[in-house]
């Protein structure tokens, strides 16, 4: 399986701010649970719009649904803000109180796990 | 039954224009003003019903009451207690929250903690030099975002305040104006710029450094290329830059939450002061929620400081990166949160949410979110800015009341924290604190 | 106000309101209010201590937008007057820029019980109702800035003074101010292009002039029963030279009749607005020429804004000025302009006895004290936090009291202050009563709250009274600054909320505040103008723009009738 290495950012979107107060629905599933990516990243890794891949950093792994777009150049990967990305984030601030939400190093592959909906995320850390 | 000039209470960009439709006491129609964000906030969701306790590992409906009393129990006795949150709720909560996080010896912290809090330390070195958004509507000819999306993250923005806007000498809109958007990803708004410049992700500090270089005339300093970006399009940002009357550049989390924090807003507002050494420049944070801003104000003159506020000494003591609500959280020091008008669950760091599973967590909230899967204490709260009134701050510190449009059962923020409040000193009494 | 009796024995009295000059005299207060007689008080001894009514401070940064982001921005300032809550106060932080809470302790402990916040933004003046509200103790109240505004310009334009007045009130009423603040006229809204405007310059793209913006002002404030005149920073401060600017600004407004026995015009923070020379190098003190003016004329007073040596944080909507300190210290600046109004700059600055400058300007502002002969056209202010904290009130107080201390400050600063400033050769030493009159009883009368209770203890008076822990003939400075930092007694309303330096309670404040009553048609005509500049140029609706009576919670309002 081809794996590629690439800058992962999270940040807002219309959809996700659309769901803000309606964070257990289908539509955040739809909206947040995705990775964004330029398409010669996704082909480098053979994976289609709609197919998932699995999000790799030094803290965590997350499976998400890749997409297409975002108009990231070849090497950024976008996580809509929110839980999925966050499983990924680490807790390390630098001594400036701010997560490092954005520039996180991380590996993407193609996965043929399901995208875990936010309870059952959440249920992740109850462990 | 129409009702006019209500207040979005969603993003910082606080529109207070909207015409909203309400019939039988429900908001049916948001007829005019709100973007498709502030719409459906105002539209509603469905909402937590009822307040609750978990009692083996379900959620148990019960009283205000009950709830109240349970959730300032669980105050009473911790012995390093977050408050946490504050950023979607009225100044009027906050300042409740903040006496209630002086009782217990709190440390109380907002969202600018994981937002705009750089931004906050870069002002605290450097200083901010800023206006309000109607100086940017009336006079600015050249726009700048720098790492901020405003198309996804303030919809109304460029049209009420910046580029779209008309104002008093930008009557011609668009066509007086230039825009620019510095990114790392051409978004929806690098699209609509007359200038995009692609930036590498995490190189912004070496840019602004760049940048501050050639206004300060030090061209030769400048090597051909800085952070992705060639020295020809740094040389013509610089010249758009001295040639404009009034610049403004507006930056978001593109620039707090990568690599060097801070450091990249110093950097940002020392350019800011380089431009201004050529023509009239301002630079402004584009604050995420509606009252973040708000809470920051309040929270600064009753503390003496903006957010992080740890209060076990009885004065406030600050110190971002240790009295963070990610720091107390990952180092496990914290034994018990209250959350209100926040979603941690959805927001923070996933170390922060494993060691919140593991200690008592109080919400305050209208709806259910992640933070509610592993909350103890759940209590339901008036919508702010639609069943209930009250003070917020806009992005660019203009103070703007909230309007209420329908009644609701549900207590308001303030409320239920006057009550936890009191019940909390009930219990300090009697244990003869 | 409490219920009940209070009775103030044997206390040496000065209220020069009444003309009591340290007479030995019981205070009587029921119910909050001064009275002839009591039949059964609660009694408190003076034992023979000076007693004054509250003190009434008449220009004071206190709260607001810039307030705000001053204390945000200096976290090292808040660690100097960090004190943890007690069963009775609040947390409190904070020496230039104190938190909400240690501003209305510190100066209930200095005898104060009224404070004016100097300078208030209109569209941002939410902001500082909530903030003020936050002060616990003080009674207070607010200035609107009203002459960098664009209805203001347009009106000084056309001339039309009747429109200007319609507008003064509505603003006025809108952010529920007490009455005109004029800072940098013009040069404020000629900073939001990044210029400035001396008195005669014109305004860029408005065609007025400063000069004109003040004269109009000072008209249409007296065309209503106005408690205060116009409140004015005039242009260039900070500026050597300007000592010229500054009297001529006085000479604007001089054949206007006020509507109420008081000044025309009151002269903020004069110290900064009185220097000499043409440059740092030359700079020197000018007060002697601004005292023979002030001695010479009656429209005027004026507050001195006298220096506190030590750090301290400047802030005023003076934008251009700050800008200038900023460039010549280099340390941290804040800037906010505020669409179609004001605007306003902040930033750090440290007042230095080794300085040339710095000693200059902090003998200017004693000297227009001692050269004005008139106690009653002087305030003692510091501008606080601009020339210094207000903490820094008794050692001003031991200063105009006592040459000796002045001289030995003297001799420890630089030898400038010999040569270019008048100080050292003035023997004149204010006392007790003089002290009262800069205090509490002149600037009661020139804001018009002697009318309303405050500055005196005659009888109706509020029962606001401060006991100095000295005696009338104390001569000490040490012991007077001792004595004037912490009160023995401070009462408010006639409650106890200090006793022996430390507060023993914090009742709320009311918040003073004018409602000018102007001509209906006027009111339309100026409207009609005033809303297509909401429709078109504000970034807020024309309904959400006034402050709503949820921010003044203890209001207390004075009508201002159209004179007659």
């Amino acid at each position: 399986m081809e794996r590629m290495n690439a800058r992962l950012i999270s940040g807002r979107t219309i959809a996700q701010g659309q769901n803000l107060d309606n964070k257990l629905s289908e539509e955040y599933y739809n909206a947040v649970a995705i990775c964004e990516m330029n398409e010669k990243d996704m082909e480098k890794i053979g994976v289609s719009a709609d197919e998932n891949v699995e999000v790799r950093t030094s803290y965590g792994e997350v499976v998400v649904k890749a997409k297409e777009g975002g108009g990231n150049p070849e090497g950024i990967a976008f996580i809509p803000m929110g839980p999925w990305a966050n499983a990924v984030v680490s807790g390390d601030t630098h001594g400036a109180g701010m997560p490092q939400y954005k520039g996180i190093d991380a590996e993407i592959e193609k996965s043929e796990e399901k995208v875990l909906p936010v309870k059952e995320l959440m249920q992740r850390y109850m462990g | 039954m129409e009702i006019t000039d209500v207040v979005c209470a969603l993003c910082g960009c606080v529109c207070d224009d909207l015409v909203v439709e309400v019939e039988d006491n429900e908001v049916k129609k948001v007829k005019k003003g709100a973007c498709s964000v502030g719409k459906s906030k105002l539209m509603g969701h469905g909402r937590i019903k009822s307040p609750a306790i978990r009692e083996n590992g379900s959620l148990k409906e019960c009283s205000y009451d009950d709830a109240i009393k349970k959730a300032a129990g669980i105050l009473a006795a911790a012995r390093r207690p977050l408050l946490y949150g504050w950023s979607s709720t009225v100044c009027e909560a906050d300042k409740v929250g903040i006496e209630l996080a002086e009782e217990i010896g709190a440390v109380i912290d907002n969202t600018a903690s994981v937002c705009h809090g750089p931004s906050v330390l870069a002002i605290q070195d450097v200083g901010l030099p800023s206006c309000t958004l109607g100086e940017v509507k009336n006079r600015a000819d050249l726009v700048i975002y720098w790492g901020a999306n405003p198309t996804d993250a303030h919809a109304n923005h460029m049209k009420r305040y910046s580029y779209i806007s008309k104002g008093y000498w930008t009557a011609e809109g668009k066509k007086d104006k230039k825009l620019i958007v510095v990114d790392v990803r051409e978004t929806k708004t690098a699209k609509v710029a007359d200038v995009f410049i692609r930036i590498e992700q995490g190189k912004d500090f070496l840019v602004f450094s760049a940048l501050r270089a050639l206004l300060l005339g030090y061209e030769d300093v400048v090597p051909e290329e800085v952070g992705g970006v060639s020295k020809k399009d740094l040389l013509e940002t610089v010249r758009l830059m001295k040639e404009a009357k009034f610049g403004i550049t507006f930056f978001g989390m593109g620039v707090t939450q990568s690599t060097g924090r801070h450091n990249n807003i110093v950097n940002a507002i020392q350019m800011t002061r380089a431009a201004h050494t050529h023509t009239k420049f301002s630079i402004m944070p584009m604050r995420g929620h509606y009252n973040v801003n708000g809470f920051n104000q309040v929270c600064t003159w009753e503390t003496g400081y903006p957010f992080s506020v740890d209060l076990s000494r009885g004065y406030a003591w600050y110190n971002p990166g240790e009295t963070s609500s990610t720091d107390l959280l990952v180092r496990r020091e914290c034994d018990a949160a209250l959350f209100i008008a926040t979603d941690p669950g959805a927001h923070f760091p996933g170390e922060s949410i494993r060691h919140l599973s593991k200690i008592p967590v109080i919400q305050i909230d209208p709806f259910a979110n992640p933070t509610t899967e592993f909350a103890d204490v759940v209590i339901p709260a008036a919508i702010s800015g639609v069943e209930s009134e009250g003070s917020v701050y806009r992005m660019d510190n203009i103070p703007i009341r909230l309007r209420k449009v329908v009644d609701t059962e549900y207590l308001p923020d303030e409320e239920i924290l006057e009550k936890i409040l009191e019940e909390v000193r009930a219990i300090r009494e009697k244990e003869g604190e | 106000m409490a219920e009940g009796e209070l009775l103030i024995k044997n206390g040496v009295v000065y209220d020069p309101i009444n003309g009591v000059n340290g007479e030995k005299k019981d205070i009587c207060i029921r119910d909050g209010k001064v009275v002839e007689s009591v039949k059964n008080p609660k009694v408190i001894d003076a034992g023979g201590r000076v007693v004054m009514p509250g003190g009434v401070d008449i220009h004071s940064h206190i709260a607001g937008g810039k307030v705000n982001s001053g204390r945000l921005f200096r976290p090292e300032d808040g660690r100097r007057g960090l004190e943890a809550k007690t069963k009775v106060c609040r947390m409190q932080s904070g020496y230039s820029v104190p938190n909400t809470f240690a501003t209305g302790y510190r100066y209930a402990k200095m005898g104060y019980t009224f404070v004016m916040e100097a300078a208030m933004p209109p569209l941002a003046a939410r902001h500082t109702h909530e903030e003020i509200v936050d002060i616990p103790i003080l009674d207070n109240a607010a200035l609107p800035l009203i002459d960098n505004n664009w209805m203001t310009l347009d009106y000084v334009k056309s001339g039309d003074i009747d429109l200007l007045t319609a507008y003064i009130a509505w603003i006025i009423k809108a952010t529920k101010g007490y009455g005109v603040k004029i800072v940098n006229p013009g040069g404020t809204e000629a900073w939001a292009w990044g210029k400035n405007c001396d008195l005669n310059d014109t305004v860029p793209y408005f065609d007025v002039t400063p000069a004109e913006i003040v004269k109009s002002l000072g008209e249409a404030n007296e065309k209503f029963e106005m408690p205060h005149s116009i409140h004015v920073h005039t242009n260039m401060l900070g500026h050597p030279g300007n000592f010229g600017v500054t009297m001529a600004t006085y000479d604007l407004v001089k054949g206007i009749k006020p509507s109420k026995d008081r000044q025309v015009l009151h002269a903020t923070h004069t110290q900064f607005h009185s220097y000499g020379g043409t440059n740092w190098g030359d700079f020197e003190s000018k007060a002697d020429a601004i005292a023979d003016y002030v001695n010479k004329n009656e429209h005027v007073t004026i507050d001195i804004g006298s220096i506190i040596l030590g750090d301290t944080t400047t802030m005023t909507a003076d934008g251009p000025m700050e800008y200038s300190l900023y460039q010549i210290t280099g340390r941290k600046w804040t800037n906010h302009d505020v669409e179609l109004e004001t605007g306003s700059g902040i930033t750090p600055f440290l007042y230095s006895g080794k300085s040339p400058v710095n000693t200059i300007q902090w003998a200017i502002g004693q000297e227009l004290a001692l050269l004005v002969k008139d106690p009653w056209k002087v305030a003692l202010t510091t501008d606080h936090p601009n020339a210094g904290p207000f903490i820094g009130y008794p050692i001003l107080i031991s200063m105009l009291m006592s040459k000796k201390r002045r001289e030995e400050s003297a001799a420890d600063m630089h030898s400038a202050i010999y040569d270019r400033a008048a100080l050292p050769s003035i023997d004149r030493e204010y006392d007790l009563y003089e002290i009262a009159i800069i205090t509490r009883g002149m600037t009661a009368k020139a804001l018009g709250l002697h009318e309303h209770g405050k500055g005196h203890l005659g009888v109706g008076a509020d029962g606001d009274v401060a006991i100095y822990d000295m005696s009338p003939e104390e001569r000490d400075a040490g012991k007077i600054q001792k004595a004037f930092l912490n009160t023995k007694y401070t009462i408010k309303g006639g409650e106890v909320v200090v006793k022996d330096g430390e507060v023993v309670a914090t009742p709320a404040g009311k918040t003073y505040f004018v409602t000018p009553e102007c001509d209906d048609t006027l009111t339309e005509e100026m409207l009609k103008k005033l809303k297509d500049k909401f429709e078109h140029y504000y970034s807020v609706t024309f309904n959400n723009y006034p402050v709503q009576d949820a921010y003044v919670p203890n209001p207390y309002e004075i009508k201002a009738p159209m004179r007659g």
